[in-house]
């Protein structure tokens, strides 16, 4: 985050990257950011229609040089299957948050519902002074709806980080 | 692994790993053992056509695989047990990654059921390898195993070379599970492996990606219009053995050409093409033609910082071409115009094959060689030994093919400066990591696959007071090595920096203390020597050539003065051209 303050030249990648599924990938993959300077911003896997493959969405500030040498080196690791930075314009980015929120009264209780409604989110759970609510959608998203979520009083947050895919060809 | 030869037997993993090892061609292993590896140090008894080399120390074992690998180009293998004797071995592992050398380290781990609760020499080893490995592998289950060391000394031979490191848990040591033999070409062609898929996919660590044969024509294209070339040997000409086609280059296009530290040997010596080293000690013919060039073509070099000094002035003038094996090197330290990645051997043929028409440059090469190249240094006749006087005797008194092993600071110039090396795999030293300590492991290495060489370790008395009991490993193994041993009582490298850049602040690296070199090569059972001047030195070397056959090693203990500098020298981050010390 530190890099990302001091130069106005970085903007922020999303790499997708398959990997054999198993065990020490994905040390060998956060070490590698970690040992060329850079801070994850998001990572999110899970394996894909082969369970022996993970795939993993990861999200990180660079420059347009830096990434591609970044891709490069990731390609030389033995477990990975393919490098790729995905165009914004051409895909889909998603990440799902839960949020659990100060729900003392009735009226901060439907506040706090109506908005959901509006960022087509649910309520997972509710008691008498709290509400859990998840969102999904990208991460100016899930901010916004964090933002409006502050003044009722936040307990608890949680984000999966993004996952994201190339949309199809028209 | 499918039963290709349905001759299955059952077998405990040390058997298997042993079996695997001779399915690989291996018959020399350099190690350590100790408890966690008891299993296989056991089966290996019973193998008396493995030839295992016991060294004093894990580090020396790690070194001498790593030199026998550079110096026979096979694959090295090096065992050690858990815990320390698996970290000793982590800069012998750094120093061969570093260099792309193709070394299997073979550690055992405790048992299955202790991992993980701070055993007795547990260490995570694959984790602390991880960053200086091209791969890091733990065996937890006996049937992964045969496919498991197949797989990395797969990996270590192809692509851009490099250590892999294969770490076994004891138990899988013991248990059983049917064998089935199976060559390396068979293994490589075998359906479903991890292999198969790096292969179909050019995955770099295995693959050879396909040869742009635009940038060829391009290459040649800018070949033609160029008056300036300068062509860089770096180490991946000797890597992919293609050492010919890079003469034949430079004989083709009349081009100067400057050589890495881990190029040397590629290029001959003697050529009067030869600029001699480019960078920080590189000669003045390279660091000025560099800076005139108007083209500069680097095969199998990856520009490190002691080659580009500050890569913003770096071959201003030029466009700058690159050839290299690993995509991850292109314009990683300097930004190329056109880069070409590709196994060397192959690139080259391609290109010689465009190359419209042979080029003549004279009056480049005036220009170029107008300035000195390092051998053009005359050293002041009196006083202690010099530098270049201690090496030209060597080279005169020694084979012409004998290998010279370095360890690092101002020998490892020296001898790279002095020496005149025409083979690839003649010069073995630490380029990359610039391990000190490295020279003598890395002699025994090159020595036992070189038995009918002669191996010459340079080294400086910081450096050889490292390692210098793998004396005993010379000795055991009747190791003929001549340590020609550049002792200043400092260690002059840092002690040349701190007179040029801190003030003559010496701060902790005059080596004012024993041991005595020639009672310490004695005990050890050696020859050691002390001499003072050139005829002495000449004897000694005369007599070491002459009792060769007796299989004692030499620790020629020669005394050179502390000031001597390496020269010439351009300090770290200045332009190429801006020389500190001519």
């Amino acid at each position: 985050m530190q890099a990302k303050e001091n130069n106005q030249n970085l903007k922020r990648y999303t790499i997708v990257t398959a990997m054999d599924n198993e065990a020490g990938v994905l040390s060998q993959l956060a070490h590698l950011f970690s040992r060329k300077g850079y801070n994850i911003e998001t990572i999110a896997a899970g394996w894909t229609v082969d369970q022996n493959v993970t795939r993993f969405t990861i999200e990180i500030y660079s420059d347009d040089d830096r990434i591609k040498l970044l891709c490069a080196q990731l390609r030389k690791l033995v477990p990975i299957h393919y490098v790729e930075i995905l165009d914004p314009s051409k895909s889909i980015r998603r990440e799902l948050m839960l949020v659990r929120v100060h729900a003392a009264d009735r009226s901060a209780r439907n506040e706090i519902i109506q908005i959901a409604n509006i960022f087509r989110g649910s309520v997972i759970d509710i008691t008498p002074d709290s509400i859990t609510l998840s969102v999904t959608g990208d991460d100016q998203k899930t901010s916004a709806f964090e933002s409006l979520l502050k003044e009722f009083g936040i307990i608890e947050l949680a984000r999966t980080g993004i996952v994201a895919i190339e949309r199809g060809e028209m | 692994m499918t039963n290709i030869n349905n001759t299955g037997k059952k077998l405990n993993g040390s058997e298997i790993l042993i079996q695997c090892l001779i399915e690989q061609g291996v018959d020399t292993i350099f190690g350590y053992p100790g408890g966690a590896i008891l299993n296989v140090y056991d089966k290996l008894y019973d193998h008396k056509e493995i030839r295992h080399i016991l060294t004093a120390h894990e580090q020396g074992a790690s070194h001498a695989a790593d030199g026998y690998a550079r110096s026979t180009g096979k694959v090295g293998v090096c065992f050690a047990t858990s815990g320390p004797g698996s970290t000793n071995l982590t800069t012998g592992v750094a120093t061969a990654y570093m260099d792309s050398s193709p070394v299997v380290f073979i550690t055992c781990n405790v048992n299955s059921d202790l991992i993980g609760r701070d055993s007795f020499q547990e260490v995570d080893i694959t984790g602390v390898t991880l960053p200086i490995t091209k791969c890091s592998y733990i065996v937890s289950n006996v049937e992964n195993l045969a496919d498991t060391v197949r797989e990395a000394f797969a990996i270590a031979r192809s692509g851009r070379p490099g250590p892999v490191l294969i770490d076994i848990q004891k138990n899988v040591t013991a248990s059983e599970c049917e064998y089935y033999p199976v060559t390396p070409d068979e293994y490589f062609m075998t359906a479903g492996t991890r292999i198969q898929r790096l292969k179909s996919t050019h995955h770099p660590s295995v693959g050879y990606p396909d040869i742009n044969l635009e940038a060829i024509d391009e290459l040649a294209e800018l070949i033609d219009n160029s008056e300036k070339p300068l062509l860089i040997c770096g180490g991946g000409v000797v890597r992919a053995k293609a050492s010919q086609e890079f003469r034949t280059l430079a004989a083709r296009i009349d081009s100067p050409v400057a050589i890495t530290v881990m190029g040397g040997g590629a290029f001959p010596g003697d050529s009067p093409l030869k600029t001699g080293m480019i960078g920080m000690h590189g000669s003045q013919a390279s660091n000025m033609a560099c800076d005139a060039c108007d083209l500069l073509i680097a095969v199998g070099c990856r520009f490190s910082d002691r080659v580009t000094l500050n890569p913003a002035g770096f071959a201003k003038n030029a466009k700058i071409v690159h050839i290299d094996i690993d995509a991850s090197e292109i314009n990683k330290n300097v930004m190329t115009d056109l880069s070409i990645i590709g196994d060397a051997k192959k690139i080259l043929n391609l290109l010689l094959a465009k190359l419209k028409r042979d080029k003549k440059n004279d009056a480049w090469k005036n220009y170029v060689f107008s300035f000195k190249r390092e051998t053009e240094y005359d050293d002041p006749e009196e006083g202690n030994l010099t530098p270049k006087q201690i090496l030209s005797a060597a080279a005169e008194i020694l084979p012409q093919d004998t290998i010279v092993t370095t360890d690092v600071g101002q020998h490892q110039m020296w001898a790279i400066q002095h020496f005149k090396f025409d083979y690839p795999g003649q010069l073995i030293t630490s380029g990359g990591f610039g391990t000190m300590g490295f020279g003598l492991g890395a002699a025994i290495g090159a020595q036992v696959g070189n038995p009918d060489k002669t191996v010459l370790h340079v080294t400086g008395d910081g450096s050889f007071r490292m390692n210098c009991h793998e004396l005993c490993t010379e000795e055991y193994y009747k190791l003929p090595i001549i340590t020609l041993l550049f002792n200043n009582s400092t260690l002059g490298m840092v002690r040349q920096w701190q007179h040029l850049i801190y003030h003559e602040r010496y701060s902790q690296t005059t080596l004012d203390r024993g041991p005595d070199f020639e009672k310490l090569a004695e005990a050890y059972g050696v020859h050691g020597r002390h001499v003072t001047d050139v005829e002495a030195l000449r004897a000694v070397l005369k007599e070491a050539v002459a009792s060769r056959a007796d299989g004692k090693g030499w620790v020629i203990d020669c005394r050179i003065d502390m000031d001597e500098m390496v020269r010439p020298m351009v300090g770290g981050n200045s332009f190429i051209a801006n020389f500190m010390l001519d």
